[in-house]
């Protein structure tokens, strides 16, 4: 359903070009739970913005359910990022001094759906990730567990088909992290592919599937043999979901 | 996404930062005020002069020497070769038909004194037809007669301010008034006119025009007034007097009637009103570019924000509208608010200066402010959405 045909992506910085991919094929099927590993620079970062339809690549082509997308402007990325793709980042990027629910309302507006169907939805998504009682919390008044919720609840919303997740435990304590590795692996159940990008060998043993990249090019794709299953971790160390998770000790 | 929803969006993002808001808003504010507020006085000024104007009658005809309509010599001042004297008055009294009023017109300054009080006036000195002409209402007393102005009679009317000041609470008239060391006799106190940008005539003396000579020490006369019989008649007495005068004066003198007076004021204080406007103009184009400096400062603050919103599918025009109508409002909030003060201000300064907030000047000031916000706001916002959304996503 999402492929990259040996895509390469190419920066120009000063005099010296940057090839951060080199003619990179890689197909995700629908439903599967993938990580891209690698080390900083490698290159999995530019990866992910080339399947999250962020960047376009230099060369090669990237194709979404079907759909030639490496070729279509701004604003046509925009549209289709908006209705299949959801985005968890690293430092949660929630918009400050608004609430959560109006957080995950947001790509609701710019899809054009009406006030009280959005107050819905986002609310329902909200639900979904267990902070029923935080709708009105300001992003500075959560755990950062708590704001990497919330984001996954605005990746939700427009029901999309990928969500992708860069280092999403990478400002978390462990804790918060296997919560939200848990919510992860649930969405990854009811359907949704899942793509996480991460260094952390761990977080990566989360999925399914783990595509090895460094300097650019992908050295390795194994199958996980002894699959993380966050829900089995999770039992044991913490029982309420709710509890702020940013203070790890 | 829709319009409400963007002007949603600005208010918010424009109400987290009050204060700033506030400032760059007092930019358009001052602006707008300015500028209701000065064409304001403008147009006051103007409806007042056309209004002393036209208070005086339609039938008037003003003879002055000195070609206006060349426009005068290099500094644009017209010069006066040879000024009237009371025998071209009379001269153009005998030749016109009876039924037509002619004044010969003396002004000039003066000291007036009635025991230890002193002030000083303006002399407005004419014949026995005064009254008729300029239509004087006596709160008591009379106006000069054809004899005293033949005799050059120390006699004088007083408007209303002169009497406050030299008789408080006493009756002016028979009584002795010492005018540029003269002593003359009071015989009559005119009706108080209100203030009058064409000078105040409450402030003024009256006496024949004779009289008025002697004590200024020349035989000149500032001006001659004719009011015609009839409105129909008024273009045809204009013709009669510039032939009356043109074999002594040549082309050096000037014969208007009130439409023509009216429009040559009207004229200048037009232009006096779109100086001001167009000086006031300056502040809300600096209050402009004040929006723009904030708006730029706006983006770059909150470029990480508009990288979100792009990953989550904001197009470039959702971002160019947000940022458009955050600027707009600004400037449109501050219009409101600058038209506001602006009148205002109109209606406190209407003690001491007339006043007319037009409806022209509402709509120019609110357009105008709302074009400096789309004009001002358009580039950051084009920034804006020309953003990158991963060099956004990135930016700390």
């Amino acid at each position: 359903m999402l492929e990259a045909r040996s895509v390469s992506k190419c920066y120009h910085l000063g005099e010296v070009d940057v090839h951060a991919l080199r003619e990179v094929d890689l197909s995700i099927c629908e439903g599967q739970m993938l990580s891209i590993m690698g080390p900083s620079g490698s290159g999995k970062s530019t990866l992910m913005h080339l399947i999250g339809l962020l960047d376009r690549p230099t060369s090669g082509s990237v194709v979404v359910e079907g759909e030639e997308v490496s070729r279509m402007t701004p604003n046509e990325l925009a549209a289709v990022r908006n209705r299949r793709i959801g985005f968890v980042f690293q430092s949660f990027n929630l918009l400050s001094r608004t609430t959560a629910l109006a957080n995950v309302e947001l790509p609701l507006v710019y899809a054009g759906v009406s006030g009280s169907e959005r107050t819905r939805r986002a609310r329902a998504a909200l639900e979904r990730v267990g902070l029923a009682d935080r709708l009105g919390h300001l992003p500075n008044q959560l755990s950062g567990g708590q704001q990497q919720r919330v984001a996954i609840a605005r990746a939700l919303v427009t029901d999309p088909s990928i969500v992708l997740a860069d280092e999403p435990t990478g400002n978390l304590d462990s804790s918060s992290g296997v919560e939200v590795m848990n919510i992860l692996q649930e969405l990854n159940e009811h359907g949704i592919t899942v793509v996480i990008v991460t260094h952390d060998d761990d977080v990566a043993r989360h999925s399914e599937r783990i595509v090895h990249i460094r300097d650019g090019r992908i050295v390795r794709d194994e199958a996980v043999t002894a699959r993380i299953l966050a829900a089995e971790v999770e039992r044991p160390a913490t029982t309420g979901s709710d509890e702020p998770g940013g203070v790890g000790l | 996404m829709n319009v409400v929803e963007s002007f949603r969006i600005a208010l918010r993002a424009l109400g987290a930062n009050k204060v700033r808001s506030a400032l760059t808003m007092l930019g358009v504010i001052i602006g707008v005020a300015a500028v209701i507020l000065l064409v304001a006085i403008g147009s006051g000024v103007q409806d007042e002069i056309t209004g002393s104007i036209e208070g005086l009658g339609s039938n008037l005809v003003f003879v002055f020497a000195g070609n206006f309509e060349d426009g005068g010599g290099p500094g644009g001042g017209i010069t006066i070769r040879r000024q009237f004297t009371l025998e071209d008055a009379d001269l153009v009294q005998r030749r016109l038909d009876d039924r037509h009023a002619v004044v010969p017109i003396v002004q000039g300054p003066a000291t007036l004194r009635v025991g230890n009080r002193t002030m000083r006036t303006t002399i407005a000195a004419g014949n026995e037809f005064s009254d008729t002409v300029f239509t004087s209402e006596y709160e008591s007393g009379r106006g000069y007669r054809r004899s005293e102005v033949v005799a050059a009679s120390r006699v004088v009317v007083i408007g209303s301010s002169v009497r406050d000041r030299l008789f408080p609470n006493q009756d002016p008239l028979g009584r002795t008034l010492n005018v540029s060391g003269q002593r003359f006799t009071v015989i009559g106190h005119v009706v108080a006119q209100g203030g009058s940008l064409t000078g105040d005539q409450d402030n003024q003396i009256y006496m024949p025009v004779t009289t008025a000579q002697r004590l200024l020490g020349s035989t000149d006369i500032s001006s001659i007034v004719v009011k015609a019989d009839t409105a129909d008649e008024v273009d045809a007495v204009k013709h009669q007097v510039e032939s009356i005068l043109r074999p002594g004066f040549g082309d050096e003198f000037t014969v208007l009637t009130q439409d023509q007076t009216l429009g040559l004021f009207q004229a200048i204080l037009g232009t006096l009103t779109f100086m001001l406007a167009g000086i006031a103009g300056i502040s809300l184009l600096v209050g402009g570019i004040g929006i723009m400096n904030i708006m730029l400062v706006s983006v770059s603050e909150r470029t990480r924000e508009i990288g979100i919103r792009k990953a989550v599918g904001a197009r470039t025009h959702d971002i160019m509208s947000q940022f458009v109508i955050e600027a707009v409002s600004l400037s449109v909030v501050g219009g409101v608010v600058g038209i506001a003060l602006g009148a205002a201000g109109a209606a406190v300064l209407q003690q001491w200066v007339p006043t007319e907030v037009t409806v022209w000047a509402v709509g120019l000031a609110f357009t105008f402010s709302a074009a400096v916000g789309i004009f001002f706001g358009v580039y950051p916002a084009y920034k804006a959405s020309r953003l990158d959304p991963i060099e956004a996503l990135r930016y700390e």
